[in-house]
C-alpha cells in the first residue's frame, strides 16, 4: 500500500491523532483570530467599501455637527458640540457596520458556507463570538477612517495611544454586541430581506435613543429610560471619556458592554443552528 | 453486511475492526415526513462507498445526521467508533465534508479559503502553509490559488471544496453529490481527483450520487437507496452479476426499486411510488 501522498497520509493516521489540547476555552481565542484574519482578507480585496461607508459619518459631522455648533442648540457645557458629537458618530459608524452583519451570516447560509463552518470542530458559541468580533474588526477599520476625518475637521481628540487603544476595545465590544443582535434576528427571521427591513427599522431608533447626539439630561424622561437600556449609550459614554476627556463611567461602561456581548453571544449561538436546517 | 469488498480493508496497514460509519435503525423525520426510514449502513475503513438513489431518497439527510448538522432523532450513528450524539466534536475532527451545494467564500482567494479551514480544523501552524499548498496542488489549483474564488468555474469550485475538506487529512471524506450540476469535463476532473486520492491514500470515502456511472467508476460498494430505505448493498460488479452479463447498475436499481434512476424520476413522484409498491409486492 502506498504510504505517503502529497496532501493526505493513510486514512488510519487520523484516528489516532490526538485532539489539540484544551477545550472550548483554549479554542475560543484561536477561532476569534481566525475570523479576524478572514475579515481583514475580505476587506483587503475590497477597500472601496471603507471609503463609501465613510461618507455618511462625514456628512453627519460636517452638516449636523457644524450647524448645531453654530446655533448652540444643544447644551454640552464647555465642550464644543463637534467634539461632543464625534464619539457618537464613531459609535454610529460601528453600529451600522455591525447591525447588518447578520445579513452576512444569512448570505453564508444561502451560499452553503455556514453549513461547512458548522461541521468544523468549532463550538457554536466560538463561531458566533468569532463572527461578532469579525464584525468588530470591520467596524474598527471603519472607525479608524472616521477618527482620522474627525481630527481633520478639528475635533480635539486625544493623542494618547493608550486611550485610543481603549477606544478601539470599546468599539470592538459595542460592535460585537450589535452583530450578535443582528445574528440573533437572522436566526429568527431566516430571510435576508426581512433582516434588511428589521435592520433598517432598529438602527435609527437605537441611534436616536442614545446619548450619541445630545446629552441625556436634555432628553424627555421616556427617552432617558430607553437610553439607559441601550448599550450604544454606554459605548458612546466610554468613547467620550477616552477620546475627548469628558467625565465618564468607564468601569460601568466596560462592564455593561462585556455583559451585553456575553448575552448576545448566548442568544445568537442558540439560534444559529436554525439557519442550517 | 455481506458483499465483496474489492479492496479488502485488512491491507490498509493497521488492522482496525472499527467501521468508518455504522448506522443502525437511523430514522429522521421532518414534521410528518419520514426522510430516512430505518437505515442500517456500515462502511468499512478504506473503502469508497456510494449511496445511490434518486432525488428525495434521503441521501443528504443521512449525510447530515452523520456529520452532526442534524440532531440524531432515532437509531444510532457512529463514525470511527465515535457516537455522533455523545462526541460530535470528535466526529467533526475526523471528517471532511463537501456539501451538495457549491459553497465557497467568493470574496476570498482559493488559498485563503483553504487556509481558513486549516485554521478551523487546528492544523498546526508550522505545517499549515505546506498543507494548504499540497491540498491545492493535489486538486490542480496551484495556479489559480491566488485568484478570488468568485472567478472560479463550477468544476474549480468543487475542487477547491475538496481541497478545503482534505487539508485536515480527514479519516473519512464525505461527498454529497460531488458532480451534480457540473459539465462532463468538470465531472471527469472531479472523478479523476477522487480516484487519485483513493489510490494514493486509501482514504475512506462516502459519497452520494444519482448518477449510475459515477457509482460504477468510483465505488467499491454501493447502497441503493429509495424512499428513505436502503434496498440493497454490494459491489457494482456483484449487483450487476446477479442480473446477467449485460446488466447495468441502472437495471439493478430498477430491479430493486421499480423506478428509473434518471432525472425524470426526481422526488420519487406518484408514479414512482406506485410502481415501487407493485415491485415490493412482487418481490414479497
Ligand atoms: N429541511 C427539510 N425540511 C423538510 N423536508 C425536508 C428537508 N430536507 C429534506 N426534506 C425531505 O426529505 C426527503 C429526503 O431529502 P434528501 O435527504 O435531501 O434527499 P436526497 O439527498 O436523496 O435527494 C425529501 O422528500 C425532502 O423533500
Ligand atoms: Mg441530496
Amino acid at each position: 500500500m502506498p504510504s505517503a501522498a502529497p496532501a493526505a497520509p493513510p486514512a488510519v493516521s487520523a484516528e489516532h491523532r490526538p485532539a489539540p489540547g484544551g477545550g472550548v476555552w483554549r479554542r475560543l481565542p484561536q477561532r476569534v483570530v481566525t475570523f479576524w484574519i478572514v475579515e481583514l482578507q475580505k476587506l483587503s480585496h475590497d477597500r472601496t467599501e471603507l471609503l463609501t461607508r465613510a461618507v455618511q459619518p462625514v456628512l453627519w459631522l460636517v452638516i449636523f455637527g457644524e450647524t448645531f455648533s453654530k446655533i448652540h442648540a444643544i447644551p454640552t457645557g464647555h465642550v464644543p458640540y463637534l467634539d461632543f458629537l464625534a464619539p457618537g458618530i464613531i459609535a454610529q459608524s460601528g453600529l451600522f457596520v455591525a447591525i447588518f452583519y447578520g445579513i452576512q451570516i444569512i448570505w453564508e447560509r444561502d451560499a452553503g458556507v455556514l453549513t461547512k463552518l458548522l461541521v468544523t470542530p468549532t463550538p457554536r458559541s466560538a463561531l458566533i463570538l468569532g463572527k461578532s468580533f469579525a464584525a468588530g474588526i470591520r467596524a474598527l477599520a471603519q472607525v479608524g477612517v472616521v477618527l482620522v476625518l474627525s481630527a481633520l475637521l478639528g475635533v480635539a481628540l486625544t493623542a494618547n495611544p493608550l486611550r485610543i487603544l481603549g477606544a478601539f476595545v470599546v468599539v470592538m465590544l459595542g460592535s460585537a454586541f450589535f452583530a450578535c443582535l443582528s445574528m440573533t434576528v437572522a436566526g429568527i427571521v431566516l430571510k435576508r430581506d426581512r433582516l434588511m427591513g428589521i435592520g433598517q427599522m432598529i438602527t435609527m431608533p437605537l441611534f436616536f435613543a442614545s446619548n450619541a447626539l445630545y446629552p441625556v439630561k436634555v432628553m424627555p424622561g421616556w427617552l432617558q429610560a430607553l437610553s439607559r437600556v441601550n448599550p450604544l449609550s454606554y459605548e458612546v459614554d466610554a468613547l467620550r471619556g477616552l477620546l475627548i476627556y469628558s467625565p465618564a463611567h468607564l468601569g460601568r461602561d466596560f462592564a455593561v458592554l462585556v455583559l451585553a456581548v456575553v448575552l448576545g453571544v448566548a442568544a445568537a449561538s442558540s439560534l444559529v443552528a436554525r439557519l442550517a436546517r | 453486511m455481506t458483499g465483496a469488498v474489492s479492496r479488502p480493508t485488512e491491507t490498509k496497514g493497521v488492522a482496525c475492526p472499527v467501521p468508518a460509519v455504522a448506522c443502525r435503525g437511523l430514522r429522521h423525520r421532518f414534521g410528518d415526513h419520514v426522510a430516512v426510514d430505518g437505515m442500517d449502513l456500515e462502511v468499512a475503513q478504506g473503502e469508497v462507498f456510494g449511496l445511490l438513489g434518486p432525488n428525495g431518497a434521503g441521501k443528504t439527510t443521512t449525510i447530515r445526521v452523520l456529520n452532526t448538522l442534524l440532531p440524531l432523532q432515532e437509531g444510532s450513528v457512529e463514525v470511527l467508533g465515535h457516537d455522533v450524539r455523545r462526541a460530535p466534536m470528535a466526529v467533526r475532527r475526523l471528517m471532511g465534508y463537501v456539501p451538495q451545494q457549491l459553497s465557497i467564500e467568493g470574496a476570498l482567494t482559493g488559498r485563503e479559503n483553504v487556509t481558513w479551514f486549516a485554521r478551523l480544523f487546528d492544523v498546526p501552524r508550522d505545517e499549515r502553509r505546506a498543507r494548504v499548498a499540497d491540498a491545492l496542488e493535489l486538486m490542480g489549483l496551484s495556479e489559480a490559488a491566488d485568484k478570488l474564488a468568485s472567478t472560479y468555474s463550477g468544476g474549480m469550485v468543487r475542487r477547491l471544496e475538496l481541497a478545503q475538506a482534505l487539508v485536515n487529512r480527514p479519516a473519512l471524506l464525505v461527498l454529497d453529490e460531488p458532480t451534480v450540476g457540473l459539465d462532463p469535463i468538470a465531472r471527469d476532473g472531479v472523478w479523476q481527483r477522487v480516484e487519485d486520492l483513493r489510490d494514493a491514500t486509501g482514504m475512506t470515502v462516502l459519497l452520494t450520487t444519482h448518477y449510475m456511472e459515477e457509482a460504477d467508476v468510483l465505488c467499491d460498494r454501493v447502497g441503493l437507496m429509495h424512499l428513505g430505505r436502503l434496498r440493497t448493498v454490494g459491489s457494482p460488479r456483484e449487483l450487476k452479476g446477479h442480473l446477467g452479463p449485460d446488466a447495468s447498475l441502472e437495471d439493478v436499481f430498477r430491479r430493486y426499486t421499480g423506478v428509473e434512476l434518471d432525472e425524470n424520476s426526481d422526488k420519487g413522484g406518484i408514479r414512482a411510488i406506485r410502481s415501487t409498491r407493485r415491485t415490493a409486492g412482487r418481490l414479497g
